[in-house]
């Protein structure tokens, strides 16, 4: 089986400083990997590398494209890189605000991926867009509202709305409950794993909260100062911590 | 005369706004930035327009500057005096004796030829500005053809008026590849953008040049279910009973009376001396008698 995703010793540097460094791992189709670290561990620069919007230093990033194959991403074109982050990728923000358009209505956000890749027909785009903020629990009367008039989770779910709505195979999230109070962000959970198994999508999903991975993460794949310190199933890595680190980790999560 | 160069420009300034010029005219829509001179006029009353129509200029044309559409107001009077000041040109209030127009906000209703240059004041030139603050970004967006945005603007429009609401400066595809801003033209003129003349567009304030050469093709964005429409007001024109030219509305009294008259002198008064005469028209030899 090809994976769909397989990155292969990436590095990012910020001048002398490691972003991330020697990172390695296959992603196949269906499955969803979380990446877990305490802040400044170079998971959003991992991420960001992957999702094209960061260049890594060294390493490459195939991606298994629908149309021709496998393809690097870090070498492509920014236009055909462009083209697959519309098409058959998505990036979820942990703020939602970088990932809407905070002046345009909650219709025009999710239409705006399926106008960019060619939707010109005013009614259909309006028909998509309404079913999929019924997918994501928003009232069809909000539709014409902007998203500064929404609520926290309302507006991420906005976001994945926006993201999910032409389709993707790939998804990458940072941190998408973060910010997000407790019973908000168990709704939100459980509207992602829903949605994820019902597309049969792929995700990457970088976050600090280990619930989140617990629920979602097929796989699990800790970080430190850069560097993968053990990756795995999620059970078997939360449950029998190998890394004194993630030992630390595992441990630190309040009990209530 | 001899106080001024040849259309007050200096000669390495209008080669240089040549070469803008000539760059945008071989990449149809493209936005050239250039080296916008201060010129004796404030910003926004033309200073890109009268730059490009400086360097277009040779002794042998003839000179015409409409301010929506008309010959007579303060605006186009002071441009056209500026350049039979400083270029000696002959100037006209003719459409069709005209070499070079510079206009601002319309397009002559007499269709123009070949050998015609139409040169427009520009304000905004960026379609994107307003959806994307980032110049770094929209430059970007052009280059990539990232243009699912422009579409955003009109569903909003249509989201939240019923119809597309943009009335003027209506956002055009330039020979399928570039998205350009016809400078705040009514969207009544989007139509006449193929023509047989030269299109050159310059923005003073933004220091940018863009052109269309003959013929392009410019097509107005819209939805298959929203069409494009290039409306007007449905009424004749009062003065010459022209149906098929763009209107101004013009408020008479403070009773609400309003009057509808063409926002193209030249045209109306050319109509009015052929005989074709509106209601409350009358034959312009009588009106300078």
């Amino acid at each position: 089986m090809t994976p769909l995703l397989s990155v292969k010793n990436i590095e990012k540097r910020y001048g002398a400083r490691i972003g991330c460094t020697g990172v390695n791992f296959d992603l196949f189709p269906g499955e969803v990997m979380g990446i877990v670290g305490e802040s400044g561990s170079g998971k959003s620069t991992l991420l960001n590398c992957l999702a094209g919007h960061l260049a890594p230093d060294q390493g490459s990033v195939t991606y298994d494209r629908t149309s021709t194959g496998p393809v690097d991403t870090v070498t492509m074109a920014e236009a055909e890189r462009r083209m697959l982050s519309r098409t058959e990728w998505a990036f979820v923000h942990q703020n939602p605000r970088d990932g809407l358009r905070m002046g345009v209505s909650a219709g025009g956000n999710v239409g705006e991926r399926l106008m960019a890749v060619g939707a010109r027909h005013y009614g259909n785009i309006r028909e998509t867009s309404t079913d999929w903020l019924g997918r994501v629990e928003i009232a069809d009367s909000r539709i014409d509202d902007r998203p500064s008039a929404f609520s926290g989770g309302m507006q991420q779910r906005l976001q994945i709305a926006r993201n999910l709505v032409t389709g993707p195979r790939l998804v990458f999230m940072d941190e998408p409950t973060g910010g997000l109070d407790v019973s908000v962000q168990a709704r939100l959970l459980d509207l992602l794993r829903g949605l994820v198994r019902e597309m049969g999508l792929s995700a990457i999903i970088v976050t600090h909260d280990l619930a989140v991975v617990r629920l979602l993460a097929d796989r699990l794949m800790v970080m430190k100062d850069g560097n993968v310190i053990e990756q795995g199933l999620t059970d078997q890595v939360l449950d029998d911590p190998q890394a004194a680190y993630t030992q630390l980790l595992v441990s630190s999560v309040l009990q209530v | 005369m001899s106080d001024y160069n040849f259309a007050y420009l200096d000669e390495q300034t209008k080669r240089m706004i040549r070469r803008a010029l000539l760059k945008a005219l071989a990449i149809p829509g493209y936005q050239v930035p250039f080296a916008s001179r201060e010129m004796p006029m404030p910003y926004g009353w033309g200073t890109g327009g009268v730059q490009v129509s400086a360097a277009t200029l040779t002794p042998e044309d003839t000179f015409k500057v409409i301010d929506q559409g008309a010959d007579d107001t303060t605006n186009a009077i002071s441009i056209r005096k500026f350049f039979e000041k400083t270029a000696n040109v002959g100037t006209s209030e003719k459409t069709e004796e005209a070499t070079i127009i510079q206009t601002r906000h319309r397009i002559p209703e007499t269709e123009l030829q070949e050998g015609q240059i139409l040169v427009y004041q520009v304000p905004i030139p960026e379609p994107l500005r307003f959806l994307e603050p980032r110049e770094t970004e929209t430059r970007r967006m052009h280059a990539l053809e990232d243009y699912g945005l422009m579409h955003v603007k009109l569903y909003e429009d249509i989201a939240r008026h019923g119809a597309i609401a943009t009335a003027y400066a209506y956002p055009v595809m330039v020979q399928d590849r570039y998205v350009m801003d016809p400078s705040p033209i009514p969207k009544f003129d989007n139509p006449k953008m193929e023509m047989a003349a030269i299109q050159l567009f310059g923005a003073g304030r933004e220091q940018r040049i863009y052109a269309l050469p003959p013929y392009t093709k410019v097509v107005s964005l819209d939805f298959e279910d929203h069409p494009f429409d290039p409306s007007k007001a449905e009424h004749p024109c009062a003065l010459c009973g022209a149906e098929d030219s763009y209107l101004d509305e013009v408020i008479t009294d403070d009773q609400g009376t309003r009057m509808y008259v063409c926002s193209d002198t030249d045209y109306c008064e050319s109509r009015r001396a052929t005989g074709h005469i509106g209601t409350e028209g009358t034959q312009p030899e009588e009106v300078f008698a």
